[in-house]
C-alpha cells in the first residue's frame, strides 16, 4: 500500500503508537494516507478502536513476522 | 465545554504504579481526541508536588505529615515490591530499557495534549500543602463541585 508518511514506532508500547499517530496526522492534510510501523501487538486492536473514535478511515493492518504496518487515511 | 466527548479521572493514589496507568489512559483518551481533566486528591497530590524544595506548612502535625509525605513524581514509588527502592528503581530500569516513558515524561505528553491536572482544595487544606508546593502545570484548584460537573458530562470517569 502506498503511504504519503511513514511513522516508526517500532519498539514503543501503548499508548505511545497512538500518541504519536495522533500528533502525526494533525501535519498531514485531508485524504493523505500515514503508515505506521509496529510491533507491540495490541496495535492490531488498538487502531481500528482509534481509527473508529477519531474517525479516520483505517485502510489496513499487514502482519509480518511480529511486525505490523497499519495505513490510516485522515478523513477529517 | 466544547462538543468534544470528555473523560474525567480520580486520582486518589499517589503510587506511581496508579499514576503510570493514569497517565497511560489520560495520553490515550487525549490522543483520541477526547478532553481530558485529571483531579488528584488525598495521596495523588503527591503526582504533581514539585520535586525541588521543601513543603512549608503550620502546625507540628502537618510539617511531620509533610516530611513524611513529601511526594513529587520523582519520590512516589510502587504501591508494591517497593523493597526500599531496590523494586521501584528496578520497574523504571525495565520501563527505560522498554523505550517506555518515565512519569514525568508521561506528564509532559499529558500537558502536550492538553490534558487539565485540577489539584483538590480540601486535601490540600486539611494536609497543610500551599499552592506553592506543586508543579506549574497544574490548571486550577478546585472542590468536587468542579470535579462533578465535569463528570456527569463526560463519557468515561474513573476512580484511580
Amino acid at each position: 500500500m502506498k503511504a504519503d508518511v511513514t511513522l516508526d514506532c517500532i519498539g514503543l508500547y501503548c499508548p505511545m503508537p497512538i500518541f504519536h499517530t495522533a500528533k502525526k496526522l494533525k501535519e498531514l492534510g485531508v485524504g493523505q494516507v500515514l503508515e505506521i510501523l509496529a510491533d507491540d501487538e495490541g496495535i492490531k486492536e488498538d487502531m481500528p478502536a482509534w481509527c473508529k473514535t477519531t474517525g479516520n478511515e483505517l485502510l489496513g493492518i499487514e502482519e509480518e513476522a511480529g511486525q505490523y504496518r497499519v495505513y490510516v487515511r485522515k478523513s477529517k | 465545554m466544547s462538543g468534544k466527548e470528555s473523560i474525567t479521572l480520580v486520582v486518589f493514589s499517589g503510587d506511581l504504579d496508579k499514576a503510570l496507568a493514569a497517565f497511560n489512559i489520560a495520553i490515550g483518551a487525549a490522543s483520541m481526541g477526547m478532553e481530558v481533566s485529571m483531579f488528584f486528591t488525598f495521596w495523588g497530590l503527591n503526582i504533581i508536588k514539585r520535586n525541588d524544595g521543601g513543603i512549608r506548612s503550620k502546625g507540628i502535625m502537618r510539617r511531620m505529615l509533610n516530611l513524611m509525605n513529601r511526594g513529587g513524581s520523582r519520590r512516589i514509588h510502587l504501591s508494591k515490591f517497593h523493597m526500599m527502592g531496590m523494586g521501584t528503581w528496578m520497574m523504571k530500569r525495565l520501563m527505560k530499557d522498554t523505550n517506555f516513558p518515565q512519569l514525568e515524561e508521561l506528564m509532559a505528553m499529558a500537558k502536550e495534549m492538553g490534558v487539565r491536572f485540577i489539584a483538590c482544595t480540601t486535601s490540600m487544606g486539611i494536609m497543610g500543602i500551599g499552592k506553592e508546593a506543586f508543579i506549574p502545570e497544574v490548571d486550577s484548584f478546585a472542590g468536587v463541585a468542579t470535579y462533578l460537573a465535569q463528570a456527569r458530562e463526560g463519557k468515561v470517569n474513573l476512580f484511580i
